[in-house]
């Protein structure tokens, strides 16, 4: 493997490699010194021209764990902010002899873009509203744990339903999560208001439904997507209670779910909007369990990317 | 001597690794790994004075089954169980960029290695490499008070100043030659044979 710019570039037996691994990796945490020596003398960039908290910061502990040598470049504070294009940072930091590059842009392709133009292994990490596939895989890292509970050495979700409910336009989350359970057999259930499925869904391996109380008691995981403010210009629902109406995880809602189901959110939450306080904090709740599989799953893509020979 | 094509038990006094022998040769049969299992666990025991504070932690992949087959002979012996783990050294190889991105093996270690006596247990000792690997991946789990190294084959030939405490049995081989050890457990059948050089199937230590 030499970029990770797309959930659909893995098949299953490379998507379990990655877990398996990701589940060795997440040992480090709890040892005397949490440092493997298997990235020693490579250099790692995290290229964010977006914000980003958990991603950014567990790529680097990622990096760091591995003992590659890690190094952050904001957009804001850097060449970026003025008026460097994406071509001449992303060639700048490659000719400075990086053997990664890790990439968030807020352009869809532009990871795939670079990849084209310098030599480094490329980690797409969030592009537009196109993929987020270190998401992804964390997501399913965290789901497979959570059915493994029931069926100890389960690797596909064959028989799985996973409802992703709300913003699916803009969301590289759905999007990499879509591609990723479909490879894994899962039935994902898209679930939105019309103004917020994106055209030619149709064509995707997916269900789609707009009543979020009819899917509810069937799907297996109930995976939350933010609202994203930031995107939310368009006038794609009337005011913010209406939707948390049609489309939050209330807490009368939480009686809908099937018994064993349980609550992903990619992060962060706008508490009270897309999830209830009651739903983020119940006990079937897999949020921070995500969070902790982010630095598993990443030191697992770092090293299958760059622990080889070249 | 060699050219019959079929297996068989090499006889004690002859020296494996005559010139022109281009097929595989049985060094070891289930017996005498069983009695090589035996005798090394008897002699750990004897080493440590008893099972207090042993910790018997196997290279993936053969040396774990090997590890597991010492403590029960322990539990035989002294009716004790010895914490049996797994300790994988693949991110800590001095090869990794010399090849394509290896799998990565189970690291279980039951208990804390602080201040126990640690035995490494492995299926053949050869560069010694791997085990300068398992030295430094056990350093990152704590500073046990004393490691030992178990080996069930020694075939010579090293690379960096390490030996074995316990050896199961001394084959000299020569540097092409590839060690083949197979366990029920993994392979279906107790065999350790030399394969000629030129095919090896999985790096030896």
């Amino acid at each position: 493997m030499r970029h990770l710019l797309s959930a659909a570039d893995l098949d299953q037996p490379q998507i379990t490699e990655i877990l398996d691994l990701a589940e060795e990796m997440s040992l480090v945490q709890g040892r005397a010194v949490k440092k493997l020596p298997a990235l020693r003398g490579r250099t790692v960039v995290n290229l964010f021209f977006e914000d980003s908290t958990r991603t950014r910061s567990s790529f680097e502990i990622a990096g760091k764990w591995l003992s590659a040598d890690v190094i952050n470049i904001s957009a804001k504070g850097s060449s970026v902010s003025k008026g460097e294009s994406l071509r001449d940072t992303v060639l700048t930091v490659a000719a400075m002899g990086v053997d990664a590059l890790v990439i968030r842009h807020h352009a869809s392709g532009a990871p795939w873009q670079a990849s084209r133009w310098i030599d480094a292994h490329v980690l797409n990490a969030g592009d537009g509203t196109h993929e987020h596939p270190t998401q992804a895989l964390l997501d399913a890292f965290t789901i497979r744990r959570h059915f493994r509970h029931f069926v100890p050495d389960l690797s596909s979700f064959e028989g799985k339903t996973v409802a992703i409910v709300g913003d699916i336009t803009h969301s590289r989350v759905a999007r990499s999560n879509v591609l990723l359970l479909n490879t894994l057999g899962a039935e994902v259930i898209l679930v939105a208001p019309p103004t917020l499925l994106p055209a030619g869904i149709d064509s995707w391996p997916v269900l789609v439904c707009t009543d979020f109380d009819q899917v509810l008691p069937h799907a297996d995981i109930v995976m939350m997507l933010r609202v994203q403010r930031e995107r939310m210009s368009g006038g794609y629902f009337p005011t913010p209670r209406e939707y948390t109406i049609g489309y939050g995880l209330t807490r009368p809602r939480l009686e809908l779910m099937k018994p064993g189901a349980a609550i992903c959110h990619p992060g962060p939450m706008n508490r009270g909007l897309e999830i209830s306080a009651d739903a983020a904090d119940a006990a079937n709740s897999l949020i921070l369990d995500q969070v902790a599989a982010g630095v598993s799953v990443r030191m697992s893509v770092l090293y299958e990317l760059l622990g080889g020979a070249e | 001597m060699s050219g019959t094509g079929m297996p068989q038990a090499w006889p004690e006094d002859a020296r494996p690794g005559v010139a022109g022998s281009v097929t595989s040769r049985v060094v070891m049969e289930a017996d005498q790994i069983a009695r090589a299992c035996a005798r090394m666990a008897h002699q750990i025991l004897e080493a440590n004075r008893g099972a207090d504070g042993l910790v018997l932690l196997g290279i993936p992949t053969r040396g774990v089954p090997l590890a597991h087959r010492l403590a029960k002979v322990m539990d035989e012996i002294e009716g004790v169980r010895v914490p049996v783990g797994a300790l994988d050294v693949t991110m800590y190889r001095d090869d990794l960029r010399r090849q394509p991105t290896r799998a990565v093996g189970r690291t279980d270690v039951p208990v804390e290695v602080e201040g126990s006596t640690v035995v490494l247990v492995d299926d053949v000792l050869y560069s010694g490499r791997t085990v300068r690997a398992a030295l430094d991946a056990l350093g990152d789990l704590g500073r046990p008070r004393v490691v030992r190294l178990a080996v069930l084959v020694d075939r010579g030939h090293r690379e960096l100043p390490i030996r074995a405490d316990h050896v199961g049995r001394d084959i000299p081989t020569r540097t092409g030659e590839h060690v083949s050890v197979r366990l029920t457990e993994l392979d279906g059948i107790d065999q350790v044979s030399i394969e000629p050089a030129g095919n090896p199937d999985h790096g030896e230590a």
